[in-house]
């Protein structure tokens, strides 16, 4: 089912930045492959910040590494075409993926980077590092140099530069690791959850600082790669829910969390803890059930084993994308009941 | 690790030592017929058809001595290399994971060690002994160049420290002992490496200092004792080049290659520093990498490949 | 704030901690991490501890769990002096106590498949006559896993999630009597939290499994805990039954980290 003939060309924020079709990606493993993303079809504008939530396990991280062109064994991508920027790309099984613009048209910030910096160097051999795999030639001073120039216009100490990771708070860490990996100007980001290891005083503080990067335009979009919707509220334009590798729902944020249409997204909604008294007296179940195991995913919807709306279409046929590119439900419930929310009925 | 990672580097530093090792190790049991008392011709008789290489100061051939003398040197490398790596990796590890007042003590011996001119303690030790083999120099040596290793190893060492597996492991009741081999040396194993291929070349380097002093092996040769007679007997100066040439290009070729295998492992291990192959990939993707390959090579360098 | 929960000879409390402090460095440069906390546990309570990053929640987290040494101060299981706990004492202590930190990804011993890893808390039972292999399941199942799949993975090919997930089941497999949960949902997605904290839930009513369980997240807190103190600067600001500590916060620090809890809807 491929849903890449855009119905509607957007006009804002911006440009359609990049468009991905049909994207199938697998990990080779000794008992078979495992299609950690299959057929993920999804375009971003330009200026757009695009939350990426689901389960984990839902193929969230392996869909950043096949975005940003940093897919490497045992993942391989099996097939899909990527236009960033008004290039093309299609990838193919026989070749590596082509590793062309990255860092300066799209910059991978990975889950966990910020615990990942060797804790023998100084944070600012990691920038030299980052400078110098995109222009060789610069000297180390420079490098420094413009890394400080960067840190200082937002607000953040230049002397982190010469400080170890561990010298550095949990929060001013991520930011200097997120500052750095956008030292290139990438047209897009993706960020693997970056907020989740933080205190809510914190996030709060980071997503300022990605905002801040949207609004000087040093970075062009943003993929927001995370399981806390709430968080996701605080930033996104458009929330994509991804189940079992494939992309369940996808839509405007506020729509997407007040009226969502897909029940998996329902689901997820429902399980959200927030600080007020209703949640003390009432027992969050979360989705019954585990997510299937992606070496072997069940035929038709791959949420009907956990799904309350499921029937018999739901298990033997893959459901059809409702809506447009830019906001659709991927569920034959949603098929039958156009323009309801699917809250009341769970 | 997958063989696309080693450099060109590599490969040149690893057939400089499989040749030396080749002549060193097979090379007496291919060209047989002579040995260390076997006395083929007078005072620097020059390289002929008997003796390829002439012959030293009482007539024995040089090209035999070398094989032994190359041979020796290997040997006290190697056992001094180990000696050397794992009693610094034994201190180092233990001070930099248990940490306190046993890390304090360890690295206070460790460097009053590394104060003391290492040749002085070397040389001190050897005049002390009798007789001394090949083994004894080896030991002689480790016993005297391990600190610098405890000290590089303590710094590994504490940061894998700062791992939450290894609280993990602690609350799974396992023991210190445990501990260091499973969870703290497996991630420091390159670096182990590295530092034993560097204690060889250092080793094989101090053989040859201390022999030159006349306080090597006093059995057999060594290529730092063929030297040693080579200047006593004045070859110099009865231009008997082949008497101490040799000797000294095998010697080079014995501590550079191990040196040159020890960097290139360095920049297997640790990406970071690739050069020659680094930089003709990236001209060809001028534009490629992302700071996602920048933080992972970090990685690599720091919790070891 | 109950009255009698920090009376020793209360039958019920589980573990009590007094004047717990710990300082890092020496003399006038010195932190104080922890500065004189204390608070009691009664069976099957759970207790949330919440507090910005570098509160000292951690801190506090390894010193109950004795895996840092303790300034001063005192603490004790069912009445049991525990502080100065060594060798088999200490090994006893760990089959009661047992913990999941926050990082997935420096909690796994990169070398150690899930087999090994569970295998090797197992030799803490070793005396205690159980069959290893079926609690490993067990504990595997309880967190949503199937044992076959994931027990011979190694962590590079799990998920964070995932990894998560098997350090809690290895946790729980001790069956120990208090657990602490050092953030450790914090990495898993809103349904799988949910289902985890259900089964710690389930655990302390089943097991009288007692939690102190430390999260930046008030929303967790809210729903799980019986109990809250608050943490700043490695001082205990609020302590009491949840209701009045996240709906009547006293202590300006409590109302500033309320307001930064983003939400699903707009609130007032
Ligand atoms: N190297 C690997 N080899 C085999 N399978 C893998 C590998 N890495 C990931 N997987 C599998 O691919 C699936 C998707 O993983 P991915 O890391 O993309 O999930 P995620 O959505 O980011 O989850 P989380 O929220 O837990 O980080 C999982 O089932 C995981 O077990
Ligand atoms: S397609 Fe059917 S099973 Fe799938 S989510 Fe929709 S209603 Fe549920
Ligand atoms: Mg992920």
């Amino acid at each position: 089912m491929i849903v890449m003939e855009p119905v509607l060309e957007p006009s804002v924020p911006g440009e359609i930045l990049l468009r991905a079709s049909n994207l199938r990606a697998e990990y080779e493993a000794a008992s078979g492959g495992i299609v950690a993303v299959d057929d993920v079809s999804l375009s971003i504008r330009d200026g757009e910040v695009l939350g990426v939530a689901g389960e984990s396990g839902c193929g969230k991280s392996t869909l950043g590494a096949v975005l940003s062109l940093t897919a490497r064994p045992p993942l391989y991508v099996l097939g899909g075409e990527l236009e960033i920027a008004g290039r093309k790309l299609s990838f193919d099984p026989d070749h590596a993926p082509p590793r062309l613009w990255r860092g300066s048209v799209v910059s991978l910030l990975p889950q966990g980077a910020m615990n990942s910096i060797s804790p023998t160097i100084r944070i600012g051999d990691f920038a030299v590092d980052i400078i110098r795999a995109h222009e060789p030639g610069v000297s180390r001073k420079e490098a420094i140099d413009r890394a400080a120039e960067r840190l200082e216009q937002l607000g953040l100490p230049a002397r982190a530069l010469s400080s170890y990771p561990h010298q550095l708070s949990g929060g001013m860490k991520q930011r200097v690791v997120t500052v750095l990996s956008t030292l290139l100007n990438p047209r897009l980001l993706i960020a693997d959850e970056p907020t989740s290891a933080l205190d809510v005083s914190t996030q709060k503080v980071m997503i300022e600082l990605l905002i801040e990067l949207l609004d000087r335009r040093l970075v062009g979009s943003v993929i927001f790669v995370t399981h806390d919707l709430p968080v996701l509220r605080m930033i996104a334009h458009r929330i994509a829910i991804m189940y079992a590798g494939r992309i369940a729902e996808i839509g405007e944020t506020e729509e997407i969390i007040n009226r969502a249409r897909h029940p998996y997204t329902g689901a997820l909604l429902a399980s959200v803890l927030v600080p007020e008294p209703q949640i003390r007296r009432r027992r969050i179940t979360g989705i019954s059930g585990a997510p299937p195991s992606l070496a072997d995913p069940p035929p038709g919807c791959r949420f009907h084993p956990r799904c309350n709306l499921a029937t018999d279409v739901c298990r033997t046929t893959q459901p059809p994308q409702v809506g447009d590119w830019h906001q659709y439900a991927a569920c034959w419930w949603a098929q039958d009941h156009q323009g309801e929310a699917v809250v009341s009925y769970l | 690790m997958k063989l696309s990672r080693f450099t060109s580097r590599f490969y040149v530093a690893l057939g400089i030592v499989f040749l030396v090792a080749f002549f060193g190790t097979l090379g007496p049991l291919l060209f047989t017929g002579k040995d260390l008392t076997t006395v083929v011709g007078g005072l620097y008789d020059a390289p002929s058809g008997k003796a390829w290489l002439g012959t030293d100061n009482l007539g024995h051939d040089v090209f035999t001595y070398l094989m032994y003398g190359t041979r020796s040197s290997l040997i006290v490398g190697v056992i001094s290399g180990l000696i050397a790596t794992f009693i610094g990796v034994v201190v180092g590890t233990v001070a930099g994971y248990v940490g306190g007042a046993v890390e304090e003590t360890l690295m206070a011996a460790t460097n009053i060690m590394l104060a003391i001119p290492q040749i002085v303690v070397l040389v001190l030790i050897s005049v002390a002994l009798d007789s001394r083999s090949v083994t004894s120099v080896a030991i002689v040596i480790a016993v005297t160049s391990w600190p610098w290793t405890a000290r590089a190893v303590r710094a590994q060492a504490s940061s894998v420290r700062t791992r939450e597996h290894l609280d993990i492991a602690r609350l799974s009741g396992a023991n210190t002992v445990s501990i260091i081999v499973f969870d703290v040396l497996p991630y420091m194993l390159s670096y182990v490496v590295m530092v034993f291929v560097l204690q060889i070349s250092i080793a094989i380097l101090s053989e040859a200092a201390l022999s030159l002093l006349g306080l090597g092996p006093s059995e057999g040769t060594s290529l730092g004792l063929m030297l040693h007679w080579a200047l006593a007997w004045e070859s110099v100066r009865n231009s008997a080049w082949w008497a101490f040439v040799p000797p000294t290009i095998m010697l080079t070729m014995v501590a550079f290659g191990f040196l040159l295998l020890q960097s290139s492992l360095d920049e297997v291990f640790n990406p970071r520093l690739r050069r020659d192959s680094g930089r003709k990939r990236r001209k060809r993707i001028a534009s490629a990498r992302t700071a996602a390959e920048a933080a992972e090579a970090a990685t690599t360098s720091g919790s070891g490949a | 704030m109950n009255e009698n929960m920090n009376k020793p000879n209360d039958d019920d409390i589980v573990f009590a901690a007094s004047g717990l402090t710990k300082t890092f460095g020496r003399s006038e440069k010195a932190i104080r991490a922890v500065d004189d906390v204390s608070f009691a546990m009664r069976r099957g309570e759970i207790i949330t501890v919440v507090g910005e990053s570098g509160s000292g929640k951690s801190t506090l987290a390894r010193m109950i769990l004795r895996l840092l040494p303790i300034t001063s101060g005192t603490m004790a299981l069912n009445g049991t002096d525990v502080t100065r706990l060594r060798g088999r004492g200490l090994q006893e202590y760990w089959r009661q106590v047992q913990a999941v930190f926050q990082d997935p990804f420096s909690a796994f011993n990169q070398f150690f498949s899930v087999r090994r890893l569970l295998h090797r808390s197992g030799k803490l039972l070793r005396h205690a006559d159980v069959d290893l292999d079926s609690r490993m399941r067990a504990a595997l199942e309880q967190v949503g896993m199937h044992p076959a799949e994931v027990l011979d993975k190694y962590p590079h090919e799990l998920s964070g999630g995932q990894r998560q997930r098997i350090m809690i089941a290895r946790a729980l497999m001790m069956e120990p009597k208090l657990l602490i949960a050092d953030e450790a949902t914090s990495m898993l997605d809103a349904s799988l939290r949910a289902t985890i904290l259900n089964v710690l839930f389930d655990l302390r009513a089943d097991a009288d499994l007692s939690v102190l369980f430390i999260t930046h997240d008030i929303g967790q807190a809210c729903y799980l805990s019986d109990r809250v103190l608050v943490m700043q600067h490695g001082k205990l600001v609020e302590n009491g039954p949840t209701e009045d500590v996240i709906f009547n916060p006293k202590h300006d620090y409590t109302q500033r980290l309320l307001a930064d809890v983003p939400r699903l809807h707009d609130v007032g």
